[in-house]
């Protein structure tokens, strides 16, 4: 069992609920003093209602980060027969599954603050956009709609309030690019999942050109916390531009993988060694990713930097939705920019150029330097091609997709050196610069690694040393993985 | 189940739900984390194990319920229990060896069973 602090650091908000109550029985919701919260938002105007939101400095989780009591308040004022509220669901970052956790464990938090949302806004009709790939999560959404719908907390005259409210779902098919509001929209209209550019915004014109708000799932449950503790409570946790908690999804060379949820403002070195008790096997950490394909990588530099919106961004990186990737001194920062290139280059929706060939482009150049046959003209053409689609991309997707290289470029200036100058990857992870060779003064001759060679590229006399045809070595590492006397070198 | 109507019926049906598990009080609570990772990590045999363990002892104050993910990836399987008068206790690591042992030894005999996972978290309750 790894060691963990018993040191509180975490602050448990958005996630109160989950493995502590049956999510698929609203009375252990109502238990915990569920639906109180839309309750007394019911008993306050919809503009009061936009104000404590607004006070509490609630920010979107979703990555972007925007007030959400300012997005509510546009709606408020911009005047339509109809108005939606969405929940996006459309989680797809990889290594991000806090919305899924929080769906699949406290579904009615979700459901609560979606009428509240509603109510403030003046939208009788709530979507949840949710991924096809979550059956659990839609099933136990699904349940939890059914349920308050059979107890009048969605549907007509809710609390006798003569607010009408309920919610439906729709399906992703899991395109990333769908996460982007605009994207969602059309998707959830049956169009093609493709960003229009804003203004207008959603808010003014969404879906079916009807003032839209759509609002993050961890974003959702923070709400009913909000309307039954005040803006007070909640804007007394974290620093003074971002308010509460995040939560984070831990993964990668990390001791403690899991769910985190800690008040903005701590410390990369907290979150890291504190709570994820450091990287496994006593190896060195090297960075983390934040904010998946949109964000950037923080380095062991960045330990004692307090985590918010805007030192993410200061740091080339961003909240995104919270996927915290670590890795640690085995991990070669080139590989891992090329990683997320490659998964922006099958997530471009193709709309725009900058993000359909400037992906692409992007990761050729990448490829050729971790395949040993970068120059030194690379360098500055992968950063004004980065500046560029920055600069002219769309949507956040194309916008961001620059980040994981650019923060890496900097930060990691020495390793794209290195692979370009030397033809040398320092973590020893792209093959093509490998070279294996065999110290003679280590090596017994036991001949066991000429039996799992596959090219039959090792030779020598039992019980003297042996070599390495370095023209023959596909350089697939299994001599030295089976080494006993680490007489294997590599390069 | 009949429409909540006002905010005072809402508090009433809280008091109604709250009357009846405190009815339940005195019993051993087993809630077992079951979301999609932690039933692939094999929750459900931990749970379809600690029912059996419990029915082949015959013991009669024990109550299961799921629950949604309880935030240890690196512990899965998790299993919280209860014990009567008693502070809830995670455990993580529950393959179908240990689940029996947390019957047999924690909630039968309250004995220590290796693989507690400490409360670094401050939960806020509403």
């Amino acid at each position: 069992m790894p060691a963990t602090t018993t040191d509180k650091k975490q602050i448990r908000i958005a996630t109160r609920n989950c493995g502590f109550i049956d999510p698929e029985s609203i009375d252990d919701y109502i238990a915990i003093r569920g639906y109180e919260a839309l309750a007394k938002a019911l008993t306050m105007t919809p503009a009061e209602v936009v104000e404590l939101i607004k006070t509490s400095g609630l920010r979107g989780r979703g990555g972007g980060g925007f007030p959400t009591g300012v997005k509510w308040g546009i709606a408020l004022g911009n005047q339509a027969d109809q108005k939606y509220i969405v929940c996006n669901a459309d989680e797809g970052d990889p290594g991000a599954f806090m919305d899924r956790a929080v769906l699949e464990g406290d579904p009615h938090s979700v459901v609560e603050a979606m009428a509240i949302g509603g109510y403030a806004i003046g939208a009788t009709i709530g979507t949840v956009y949710i991924r096809a790939e979550y059956p659990l999560a839609i099933k136990r959404l699904r349940k939890a709609i059914d349920d308050a719908r059979t107890y009048g907390l969605l549907g007509k005259n809710i609390f006798g309030s003569g607010f009408d409210f309920d919610i439906e779902l729709k399906y992703g098919a899991g395109a990333f690019v769908c996460g982007e509001e605009t994207a969602l929209i059309r998707s959830m209209e049956g169009k093609r999942g493709e960003p229009v550019t804003k203004p207008p915004f959603p808010a003014q014109s969404g879906y079916w050109e009807k003032p839209t708000i759509v609002n993050n799932v961890e974003t959702f449950a923070n709400v009913p916390a909000i309307v039954l503790k005040g803006a007070d409570w909640f804007s007394s946790i974290g620093t003074a531009t971002s308010k509460g908690t995040k939560v984070f999804a831990l993964a990668g060379k990390i001791v403690n993988v899991g769910l985190i949820e800690v008040p903005m403002g701590i410390t990369l070195r907290e979150v890291i060694f504190e709570i994820g008790g450091g990287c496994p096997d006593g190896k060195k950490f090297k960075a983390v990713q934040t904010g998946g394909p949109s964000g950037g990588a923080l380095s062991y530099k960045d330990l004692d930097v307090a985590i918010d919106y805007e030192s993410l961004i200061a740091r080339k990186s961003m909240m995104g939705s919270g996927g915290m990737v670590v890795m640690d001194e085995d991990d070669c920062m080139v590989s891992v920019a090329k990683f997320f290139l490659d998964f922006t280059m099958d997530e471009t929706c193709g709309k725009c150029t900058p993000c359909r060939i400037g992906s692409k482009r992007l990761y050729e150049i990448l490829d050729k330097i971790t395949k040993g046959k970068g120059t030194k003209a690379d360098l500055p053409r992968l950063k004004s091609l980065c500046d560029n689609i920055k600069d002219t991309a769309l949507c956040g997707l194309g916008q961001t997709m620059p980040n994981p290289i650019l923060s890496t470029m900097d930060t990691f200036a020495n390793e794209y050196e290195a692979h370009i100058n030397e033809k040398k990857c320092p973590a020893h992870v792209c093959t093509a610069m490998l070279t294996y060779t065999i110290d003679p003064a280590k090596c017994t001759g036991c001949t066991l690694c000429t039996k799992v060679c596959p090219v039959e590229c090792i030779t020598g006399t039992k019980k003297q040393p042996h070599t390495i045809d370095a023209t023959k070595c596909i350089k697939c590492g299994a001599c030295y993985d089976k080494c006993k006397f680490d007489s294997i070198i590599k390069q | 189940m009949s429409t909540i109507r006002n905010i005072d019926e809402l508090k009433a049906k809280r008091q109604e739900i709250l009357a009846r598990k405190a009815a339940g009080n005195g019993k051993t609570i087993i809630n077992v984390s079951l979301a999609t990772c932690s039933i692939a990590a094999g929750g459900r045999a931990a749970l379809e194990a600690m029912q059996d363990e419990v029915a082949q002892n015959g013991l009669t104050g024990v109550e299961f319920m799921q629950s949604g993910c309880m935030t240890y990836c690196y512990a899965e399987p998790t299993v919280e229990i209860t014990l009567p008068g008693k502070a809830p206790v995670v455990f993580g690591g529950v393959d179908e060896g240990r689940a029996r042992e947390l019957v047999t030894e924690y909630v039968m005999k309250g004995e220590p069973v290796e693989g507690i996972i400490p409360v670094n978290y401050e939960r806020v309750v509403l």
